[in-house]
């Protein structure tokens, strides 16, 4: 009789039978990636990754800290091109023709900016920062079960008004992991679309998983893969290669 | 514990049933399709119909627009551009209403067009979203049918009413209006007349949320006729939220009434205006009350304010001034006195259905036509149209064998048009070739002459159309001595034969078929159809409005298909629900229709489509939407219809109205119904939806393009929509769908070497449609998703060298990744700028190459073929030349690149060293290599040597052609530089002592 009860439980554990709220989804996926307090003592990461398009080979370097400073290095032809770096305060990058640092207009930088409490993940204590989670059913993506889980942070200003911060993120329900991530489109040329993130190939750094391949794209079109080749947790960097250089 | 040994049998049953090696593999659609996924070609120069329209109450930048057939779309920028929102869900829309009270986020949808011309398609209730979009929810009225009003309380958002006109073929209970207190937990319905009679209109006070008017329509279609009007339409009013209601008809005509719109004028509720349909002409039109539809005065009965009730009845009133009123119609008509006197509006797409104004500035309006969106920025004189809402409404689609091949079809009342399946820069409006005016339906291709055959509604003309000499010509089938009148159907049939390319058939109740191109027409059928009188009144159809379009033409033949492998075996549909074949060409016909177990007497038959495998073999669907028979109906026969084979299962939603036979697996099958395209790869003992950049849309129209593979729709609202290349669904089956991984076949790929100007001047606010891919295409098929660990994907050559590294796909079901048969970009030496030339990757020479693919500890390989496009001038020693040239130049380029590296990194050295001469030295041979001062735009330097070598190599890489003399002799002088750099560089290298102790890295890794 144990025997069988045990077995029942197992089955009955294995298909799932019951219900998730978006607070046991967030936490089995803490859980699995490697516990929430390992995930919270992270205070910088630095990701090595290329993205291959139409032959092209490009490296990245991708950094980004607990204080929100970040930045992402581009190298064409061993030259170094910083794209999307933010000290905290200003939000610059580098102008393409002349190679010289350019900064982003304020709107942009002032979103940026409500991003610095992300790290490394907007849904850590999710309700301190004033976020709203909210599971909105299952979904089929990249045809496996997913939740579809909805995130709202501090609304953004998109030219001139305020908008809702919304994503979507798509969590498979064999793992608990995200593998998806969709999100309207605010500016830009693509504005109104849908855009969208695929993860993949989750593997263990220093005890936590971390997802090392990402599609990003526009929902329901092929996306450009960044395959990453190495992540380094808590990396050492000067805090004045973020700052926006001097002429 | 009896129970619990039976929960433990039934588990295990269940158990052992999953660990047997064979059970069978039942994928849903977002299962298995994967990475195939449809694109959209428009076209949207001629757009599509708008239903209604809807601006945000306090943000001008954002309007909805409710489409006939293509769904919701959203503008963020006051109509420039709009984005669709609504893809998964029913495309027919009724209504868009915004909650005033949460604007940004809260909209509801109410599905099923109200327009009810006789194309018209039906919806299957109302949607809410509260994230302004994003995520829909069904709040239920699932057999509305077609949703005319959704009112929100302004100041309470639990409080709405729904007006919903119902079903339009058939009698119905749910009609009229209904209320809910809870935000649409529980309805009431409030207001019903009869079985026949819908709410056509509702509106609020918006002074006073406790007044109510509601118009109610009485109105029916048929196959063959039209009513609108009779005893029961009329138009009341509720002071009470809408427990009492009275009628308020003082000043109204007598007799019966058609369609009622009305008006409220936001700045003044007392003023209302109804548009009326009444029994005597002069008594139709404009009516306006003063007093709160307490008493009503006639004001106007042009043309442009009685036309076609059932098609225009929108009356719009400036929400600033009560005296500016606005009438859909076959224009558009505005006045600024009140209802008076009315001028047509500026000139755009004839059929206005709504129109509305900005809410700052009544200057700004919005139209809604047969043809898209318009806007005016002068109060509706001038008209600009938007142009990025593909929404065309194609009745018919067919393909050519041209490289690449053209579509071709026919619109809602939008003629007919053929464009091509790719063009350079993506398929623009200019891309896209008018053949035909009217309403167009089929168009077919010559099968071997530049000639195009196209018509307008009930074949009125018949077109051949001489693309090279630009002649027209109209060919269709005239009355002839002793025949009966002819009677063509609104969308006739036409079709051309495999066996004899002049050949041509158009159907009427006979069957005619010419065999030169439609000079001469010979009838080879007896009337093949009921020819029912009672289904014959075309000319008295309209009800109270007479509509005489011909749009209601009935008893005649709807479909045409002679088989592919015999010509004297063909199959006719009529539209009245018979199944004709002949076996002899024509002399004897049988109806096989009895034969059909399960299909209601005289349901259309809506397409014939004759098997390519066996001439008794054929597959016919059935419409019955116009008998209020919602039913999927889909049957198969293989002895020329003396049996018939359901092929439906319970996975197909909507009435079904086109199928496709593949060519190569008889039971791969594709099959277009009302709400989207099901896809069967078992002969349909199971559907599987597409929804892979696939909406919910009507698919009027399948076809096959043969060379390609790709399966070409035409949607009756999102316009041409292909699926590239389906022979991957060919391959799969049980044994393939239980492997963890499998390859997919490639058929050899075609270095594409076409180039041309695809210059997008004016296109920014444009749709364009995506071409397809012309890279490698791997395609493999994943039993799971891969989420954990590592999975990589390189293309090697046959001797295992790496040439390229890609992202592989990790879906369950089916993947896709495209390799543009090029090697990664050569090394480019580093300089102050970019060396442009320096990005371009070359492309690999033709041959066999295989995909490497790693998941886990596991390896799978795939080897694959590309060639030369065979149209190429280029011989096979030019090919080698070309390619030796490349890769010399491409090596010259990393040899370069090295150099400079160890150029400076014994110049960092010699800094540090401060060794003065040998700096001076380095530094002024360097010069010579690379840039190093200036920018990358117009602050650029004097170009050097990698910038020389990089440019001529990229023009070689780029090229289609051999290299020319003056290429070859260009690069003589770059070798000699280069030669001439290395000796200078030896005699430097040798003096310099601490060369050895320098810590470089080797030339391979430095070039990885």
């Amino acid at each position: 009789m144990k025997k069988i009860t045990l077995l029942l439980l197992v089955i009955m554990a294995s298909l799932g039978v019951k219900a998730q709220t978006a607070d046991e989804i967030l936490e089995n996926y803490f859980e699995n990636i490697g516990g929430l307090e390992n995930l919270k003592s992270i205070q910088g990461i630095k990701m090595t990754a290329k993205v291959s398009q139409q032959g092209m080979e490009i490296p990245l370097e991708i950094f980004q800290f607990s204080d929100g400073k970040q930045m992402t290095v581009i190298n064409f032809q061993g030259k170094e091109i910083k794209q999307g770096v933010f000290d905290g305060e200003t939000l610059w990058g580098h102008n393409f023709m002349t190679m010289k640092a350019e900064k982003n207009d304020a709107e942009t930088t002032a979103n940026m900016k409500l991003n610095s409490n992300d790290f490394p993940d907007s849904f850590i204590d999710y309700k301190d920062k004033g976020y709203t989670v909210e599971l909105l059913g299952n979904e089929t993506i990249d045809g496996a079960e997913t939740f579809k889980i909805k995130l709202t942070k501090e609304p953004v200003t998109i030219d001139g008004n305020k908008e809702d911060d919304v994503s979507f993120y798509f969590f498979d329900k064999e793992n608990f992991v995200p593998i998806a991530i969709q999100k309207e489109i605010k500016a830009g040329q693509g504005k109104g679309m849908i855009s969208e993130v695929t993860m993949s190939d989750y593997q263990e750094v220093d005890g936590i998983y971390f997802p090392f391949s990402m599609t990003q794209g526009v929902k329901g079109q092929p996306g450009a893969p960044l395959t990453i080749t190495t992540i380094e947790l808590n990396p050492e960097v000067d805090a004045s290669v973020f700052t926006f250089p001097a002429e | 514990m009896k129970k619990i040994i039976l929960v433990c049998g039934f588990l295990f049953v269940a158990f052992s049933f999953q660990l047997s090696a064979q059970e069978e593999i039942v994928l849903n659609g977002k299962e298995l399709f994967g990475d195939i996924s449809a694109r959209h070609i428009g076209p949207a120069l001629m757009s599509g119909r708008i239903n209604d329209l809807e601006n945000h109450p306090t943000n001008n930048r954002i309007i909805y627009a409710g489409t006939a057939g293509g769904g919701v779309w959203k503008s963020n920028d006051g109509g420039t551009t709009f984005n669709p929102i609504f893809d998964d869900y029913c495309q027919s829309i009724g209504v868009v209403t915004i909650d005033p009270n949460d604007p940004d986020n809260t909209i509801y949808v109410g599905t099923g067009e109200t327009w009810t011309r006789n194309s018209v398609s039906i919806g299957d209730g109302m949607y809410k979203s509260i994230d302004g979009g994003a995520n829909w929810t069904k709040m239920g009225f699932e057999k509305s049918e077609r949703i005319t009003s959704i009112v929100v309380n302004p100041k309470n958002s639990k409080e709405i009413y729904v007006g919903v006109l119902g079903a339009l073929w058939g009698d119905s209970e749910d009609r009229g209006v209904y209320k809910t207190t809870d935000g649409g937990v529980t309805w009431n319905k409030i207001l019903y007349t009869n079985q026949k009679t819908g709410c056509s209109d509702l509106l609020m006070d918006p002074n006073n949320s406790n007044i109510l008017y509601a118009s109610m329509w009485e109105f029916r279609r048929t196959g063959w006729s039209f009513k609108s009007g009779g005893e029961s339409s009329a138009l009341y009013k509720s002071t009470d939220g809408g427990i009492n209601w009275r009628k308020i008809q003082k000043g109204f005509p007598e007799g019966k009434l058609g369609r009622l719109g009305i008006a409220i004028a936001k700045s003044n509720s007392n003023i209302l205006y109804t548009v009326i349909e009444a029994e005597k002409d002069e008594k139709k039109g404009l009516y306006r009350s003063d007093d709160a539809g307490e008493s009503w005065k006639q004001l106007n009965n042009d043309f442009g304010i009685t036309v076609r009730p059932f098609y225009f009845s929108r009356i719009v009133v400036d929400p600033k001034n009560p005296e500016v009123v606005v009438k859909g119609g076959l224009s558009g008509s505005i006045s600024r006195d009140g209802g008076k006197t009315f001028k047509n509006l500026g000139e755009m797409h004839s059929d206005i259905h709504d129109v509305t104004f900005d809410i700052n500035d009544s200057d700004r309006m919005y139209a809604g036509t047969d043809g898209g969106v318009y806007r005016s920025w002068n109060g509706g004189t001038t008209m600009e149209i938007v142009e990025n809402l593909p929404l065309s409404q194609f009745y018919h689609v067919s393909v050519d064998n041209a490289e690449p091949y053209n579509v071709y079809g026919g619109l809602q009342d939008n003629g007919s048009w053929y464009g091509p399946s790719s063009s350079p820069g993506g398929i623009q409006a200019r891309d896209w070739n008018s053949i035909g005016n009217g309403d167009g339906f089929r168009v077919l291709k010559h099968p071997t002459k530049n000639i195009i055959y196209s018509e307008m509604q009930g074949a009125e003309n018949v077109w051949r159309y001489d693309v090279e000499h630009k002649r027209v010509k109209t060919i269709q089938p005239l009355p002839q001595k002793g025949v009966e009148k002819l009677r063509f159907n609104w969308n006739a049939p036409m079709a051309t034969s495999a066996h004899q390319p002049d050949r041509f058939y158009m159907g009427s109740q006979f069957l005619h078929k010419s065999e030169d191109m439609g000079d001469t027409w010979k009838i080879i059928s007896p009337d093949l159809t009921t020819n029912d009188p009672l289904k014959q009144g075309q000319e008295n159809s309209g009800g109270l409005s007479k509509d005489n379009s011909g749009a209601e033409n009935h008893t005649t033949i709807f479909t045409i298909a002679e088989s592919p492998l015999d010509a004297n075996v063909i199959w006719v549909g009529t539209d009245d629900g018979n199944v004709q074949v002949t076996e002899d060409g024509g002399k004897t016909w049988t109806n096989t229709v009895d034969n059909i177990n399960g299909l209601p007497k005289n349901t259309w038959t809506y397409h014939i489509e004759a098997s390519s495998f066996d001439k008794g073999t054929a597959y016919a669907v059935f419409d019955g939407h116009t008998m209020n028979d919602m039913k999927p109906y889909a049957y198969k026969t293989t002895d020329f219809g003396k049996t018939w084979k359901n092929i439906i299962s319970d996975d197909v939603v909507g009435f079904v109205r086109n199928i496709q036979e593949d060519y190569v697996n008889p039971d791969l099958l594709f099959l277009g119904t009302e709400f989207g395209l099901y896809i069967t790869v078992n002969g349909g003992k199971n559907w599987n939806k597409f929804t892979n950049n696939m909406p919910s849309v009507a698919v009027h129209f399948i076809d096959l393009q043969k060379q390609t593979n790709d399966l070409v729709m035409g949607t009756h609202g999102r316009g041409v929509i292909i699926i590239d290349d389906i022979s991957p669904l060919r391959e799969i089956n049980q044994d393939l769908l239980h492997k963890n991984l499998y390859f997919f076949k490639n058929e050899p790929t075609v270095i594409f070497e076409e180039g041309s100007f695809s210059g997008s001047f004016g296109a920014e606010t444009q749709f364009v449609g995506e071409n397809p891919s012309r890279a490698v295409q791997l395609k493999y098929y994943l039993k799971k998703r891969h989420t954990f660990g590592k999975m990589s994907l390189e293309i090697q050559d046959l001797e295992g060298n790496v040439l390229s590294e890609l992202g592989p796909g990790k879906s369950k079901g089916i993947n896709i990744v495209n390799w543009n048969y090029r090697m990664k970009q050569p090394k480019t030496a580093k300089g102050k700028t970019f060396s442009f030339g320096g990005f371009t990757a070359p492309k690999v020479q033709a041959g066999t190459y295989k995909a490497v693919l790693k998941k886990g500890k596991e390896t799978f390989e795939h080897t694959f073929d590309v060639i030369y496009d065979p149209k190429s001038t280029l011989s096979e020693k030019d090919r080698e030349v070309k390619h030796n040239t490349i890769m010399k130049m491409y090596d010259m380029t990393q040899e370069l690149a090295y150099m400079v590296y160890e150029m400076d990194e014994i110049i960092a050295k010699a800094k540090e060293l401060k060794l003065k001469k040998v700096l001076t030295k380095l530094n002024e041979l360097k010069e010579t290599l690379v840039i190093t001062t200036g920018d990358n735009y117009v602050g650029s330097a004097e170009p050097q040597l990698r910038e020389k070598m990089a440019d001529l190599y990229s023009k070689l890489a780029t090229n289609y052609d051999k290299p020319s003399n003056s290429e070859l002799e260009s690069l003589s002088i770059i070798v000699e530089r280069f030669e001439t750099a290395k000796t200078e560089y030896s005699k430097i290298k040798k003096k310099v002592k601490f060369l050895n102790n320098l810590q470089l890295k080797p030339f391979d890794e430095f070039v990885k």
